[in-house]
């Protein structure tokens, strides 16, 4: 069967997938489909239950589940074609999707595709957490899904491991489910999402442990309690029946790691520019995909953007990706990634990403400097802890004219 | 379940087998096409508790045993039937050969007599190849190889489904499978055995012990003593994600040692590549814990041997226990006086020589003088198709809802797994019958829907109750 034709395939129906979608028939667009595998669009705000979301896109504070809602209703209002139940399963060049949908295999030919697939937590199994492995372990995304989508509960007396901002939001799920944590612990030396969430769990009664880290997870079929190692080498037992594991978010690039699209072993996600196109031009990306991890409001503008981004490509109007006049960014001392992996010169102002997203590995105070060559493009003195956003401009920087590298990170 | 804890109170069978584990199920198959009326008692709620549950999953070609073993015809004869029965009952052979590295002058100059016993095990294929070739054939090895050798026969299988078809072969011709009925005295007349259990008492003419991991304390309990002392050795796995499995097509052995076959790195049926495993003594023989320090070792390992898989996710760890007991060989012993039949030290191999292993025993059983009529034209039951390199339901016209993305597994897959002959007793057998869960994410988009589709039908349920809904 001939695969049908569309302009625009987004793959991935959460605020960054349907912020592309709805950006791109704006700017035009004439078919713009969007391929969900879940039963319904809008993605992990689906199942978190809890406010805030939606302040940057509705001037109004709304729930997750409202927020999922209120963003598929305006992509579908806009004349997106959003079809759920459908999986892409293999990227194939120049745009080209194998999907499947409950009725069979369906080929899908696309003039562009925005890759949306989002972020996950990292599972207790490439933790290479130590223990058994019991019923009851399991991430926020489990543990919300299942209070949100089906009313029910994996555990009554939970530990917490991780202190990120998804961290509290699975305490307010647990609040709201009935669920009582018996301790929240962290490896490190302080909370990794900012105030007031820090000070929230002491609030509602729940031991808070820092430098702490998970020895051994014990019992049969459930978890009937996890052994803590201290900073200070003391060891104790919590008697609880599930251990949460929050955060550790990593990009759902499974689609990317199978195609012949460049993936960026530090961020995580495909290789982009700063249009967000991959290495395969056909393809954009945006959302949460790109890297671990940020907010759906974020998610938001980021599909937006490149989904104008996409919209533009299609009529010609982006320049062509040239590895003769490509600058490749390479992420140094202490940063965990940067984003996007490239520019192409000439550079044309912001009209693409906002600036360069840099995220640091541990607490890092030190000069934040970014070269081509021997040539300082930008220094400046940064005090900044995991987890934070940390975005350079670049705009105003006086980038080189010809393909090279910048090299970015911390001195001293 | 009722309805068959009676029937098997009210029958007498020609033999019980204790023990559902992949040896426990083939002595099951044999024995009901060869006509016995046969039960087959399982302490867990579902097959493939105990050992069988973590293994490797190579299908051995027996170049390795020792030459003349018990265990190496064993292999030789579960191979040939393996290979003979697999189509008929829906499981399958992912070709891969295998090689054994040699990393050091040392180890290449072991080869020769690797070669040599492999030839007097029959196993005539077998044949050294130099770094060049062995290079060729493997592109994402470490260049740190030095020799080989070539054992193109050495495959890989479904380590699950392949005991769930000999367990419902032999249900569907009329065996009885009884869970959660751990064996608790046992009492022989001279005639028959009463075997008391946590489902009731069973009444058997003849009894196997498959027991596995508590083979040395059943032993005990029908014979009085036992010729052996299990002591579990703990084996921990790392498997990586599906994108790594364009990096190997020969499963990679180690230069064995003298105490363990040692690490392997293979291809899994599932599409994926695992490492694994360690060789661990310790004492307890349920508790087979993955440990941090451990699982880094392995992928470092890993990463030594194919490099690839220095920057692979892992998607999965496990550990698993052997049964190991303080000889290497089998033990396995026969009792015509009381009627028993004692198969101990079952280890490695016991994935492959289930088959061979299953046909010895119901040779020795030949000698209590019970004749039988085999089943002139049993039924052969296909199960579900788990294996990556042939069609899987997602991929059929119709299939419907996907339930677990990472393994592409539908809710009609789900829905069978759950219903059906030999019905997933526990989270754990669902997991083993469609891959549900087990991919990248481990649940975490799939494990709401599972906890609704699965309410009610496993022994401990994925979810302890309702949401209370507060402020």
């Amino acid at each position: 069967m001939a695969p049908e034709r569309i302009d625009l395939a987004v793959i991935g129906g959460g605020p960054a997938g349907l912020a592309a979608a709805i950006a791109a028939r704006a700017a035009g667009v004439e078919r713009v489909v969007v391929l969900e595998r879940e039963a319904e669009a809008g993605g992990i705000p689906r199942h978190c239950g809890h406010p805030p979301f939606g302040w940057a896109e509705f001037r109004r504070i709304l729930t997750g589940p409202t927020y999922a809602r209120r963003i598929a209703a305006r992509a579908s209002a806009s004349g997106v074609d959003i079809r759920c139940n459908h999986t892409v399963v293999q990227l194939g060049p120049a745009g080209e999707l194998a999907c499947r949908n409950a009725e069979g295999a369906v080929t899908l030919a696309a003039k562009r595709v925005v890759l949306a697939t989002g972020a996950r937590e990292t599972p207790r199994s490439a933790l290479l957490a130590t223990g058994d492995r019991p019923l009851g372990v399991l991430n926020t995304g489990a543990l919300q899904s299942l209070v949100y989508l089906e009313g029910l509960v994996p555990f009554r007396r939970p530990v917490i491991v991780g202190t990120e901002l998804v961290s509290y939001s699975a305490i307010l799920t647990a609040r709201r489910a009935g669920i009582r944590p018996v301790a929240m612990i962290d490896a490190g030396p302080g909370p990794i999402a900012r105030w007031p969430c820090a000070v929230f769990p002491r609030l509602l009664g729940i031991p808070v442990h820092y430098g702490a880290e998970v020895a051994d997870i014990r019992g049969r079929p459930r978890v009937e309690a996890v052994d803590v190692r201290c900073g200070d080498g003391s060891r104790h037992t919590l008697a609880c029946d599930g251990v949460l594991f929050t955060g550790g978010f990593v990009p759902a690039a499974e689609l990317v790691r199978q195609s012949p699209l460049a993936l960026d072993p530090l961020a995580g996600g495909p290789v982009v520019d700063q249009y967000g196109r991959c290495t395969d031009p056909a393809y954009f990306a945006a959302g949460n995909l790109l890297r671990p991890v940020e907010t759906a409001g974020w998610s938001y503008r980021e599909g937006t953007a490149v989904g104008r981004l996409a919209a533009l490509d299609l009529q010609g109007r982006l320049p062509a990706p040239d590895a003769e006049c490509t600058l490749e960014i390479a992420a140094g001392d202490g940063l965990k990634y940067a984003l996007p992996q490239r520019i192409v010169l000439p550079w044309r102002g912001a009209d693409g990403l906002p600036g360069l997203q840099l995220r640091v590995r541990r607490a890092i105070t030190g000069l934040l400097t970014i070269l081509a060559g021997n040539r300082q493009l930008y220094q400046r003195r940064v005090s900044v802890r995991p987890e934070r956003r940390l975005i350079v401009p670049l705009d105003g920087l006086d980038l080189p004219d010809r393909a090279g590298r910048l090299q970015v990170g911390f001195q001293g | 379940m009722t309805e068959i804890r009676e029937m098997a109170a009210a029958d007498l069978f020609d033999v019980a087998i204790i023990g559902g584990g992949v040896v426990g199920c083939a002595v099951a198959r044999r024995f009901t096409l060869e006509g016995a009326r046969t039960v087959l008692l399982e302490r867990a709620p579902d097959i493939l508790a105990g050992a069988s549950k973590g293994n490797s999953a190579l299908l051995h070609t027996g170049f390795d045993a020792p030459t003349g073993s018990l265990e190496l015809a064993c292999v030789r004869d579960g191979y040939a039937e393996y290979r003979e029965i697999c189509g008929r009952l829906g499981l399958s052979v992912l070709e891969t050969g295998a090689a054994v590295v040699a990393w050091t002058d040392a180890e290449v100059a072991k080869l020769e007599g690797i070669v040599a016993q492999a030839h007097a095990n029959g196993v005539d294929e077998v044949r050294a190849i130099d770094a060049d070739e062995l290079l060729a054939r493997e592109p994402a090895l470490s260049p740190a190889a030095k020799a080989a050798v070539l054992v193109p026969g050495e495959h890989v299988i479904d380590p699950w489904s392949t005991p769930l078809a000999y367990i419902r072969q032999a249900v569907e011709n009329g065996a009885v499978l009884l869970r959660n009925a751990g064996v608790t005295a046992a009492g022989f007349d001279g005639a028959h055995w009463r075997l008391a259990t946590t489902a009731g008492e069973v009444r058997a003419a003849a009894v196997v012990n498959c027991a596995g991991l508590w083979g040395d304390r059943v032993a005990t309990l029908l014979l009085g003593q036992s010729a052996y002392a299990i002591h579990p050795r703990k084996g921990q796995f790392v498997v990586f994600d599906k994108a790594a499995a364009g990096l190997l097509r020969t499963t990679i052995l180690p230069v064995p040692t003298e105490r363990t076959k040692g690490v392997v790195v293979a291809r899994t049926i599932y599409g994926n590549v695992l490492v694994g495993p360690t060789a661990e003594e310790q004492d307890d023989r349920e508790r087979a814990t993955t440990d941090s320090e451990t699982l880094h070792q392995l992928i470092g390992q890993a990463g030594r041997i194919v490099p690839g898989l220095a920057d692979m996710p892992v998607t999965a760890v496990y550990a698993g226990l052997r049964p190991a007991t303080e000889r290497k060989e089998y033990r396995i012993a026969s009792d015509p006086d009381r009627r028993v039949i004692d198969v101990g030290g079952i280890r490695s191999t016991g994935l492959t020589a289930a088959l061979g292993i299953a046909r010895h025993v119901h040779g020795l059983y030949q000698a209590f003088g019970t004749a039988h009529r085999p089943i002139a034209d049993p039924v052969w039951p296909v199960v579900p198709n788990l294996a990556e390199h042939r069609p899987r339901d997602w991929e059929a016209e119709g299939s419907g809802e996907i339930v677990c993305h990472c393994e592409l597994v539908t809710g009609r897959e789900i829905a069978a797994a759950l219903t059906g002959p030999v019905p997933a007793g526990d989270w754990g057998g669902l997991k083993r019958r469609t891959r549900a869960g087990m991919g990248r994410c481990q649940g975490f988009y799939c494990t709401a829907r599972l906890a609704r589709l699965t309410e009610g039908r496993l022994a401990e349920p994925l979810a302890v109750g309702p949401a209370h809904h507060g402020p």
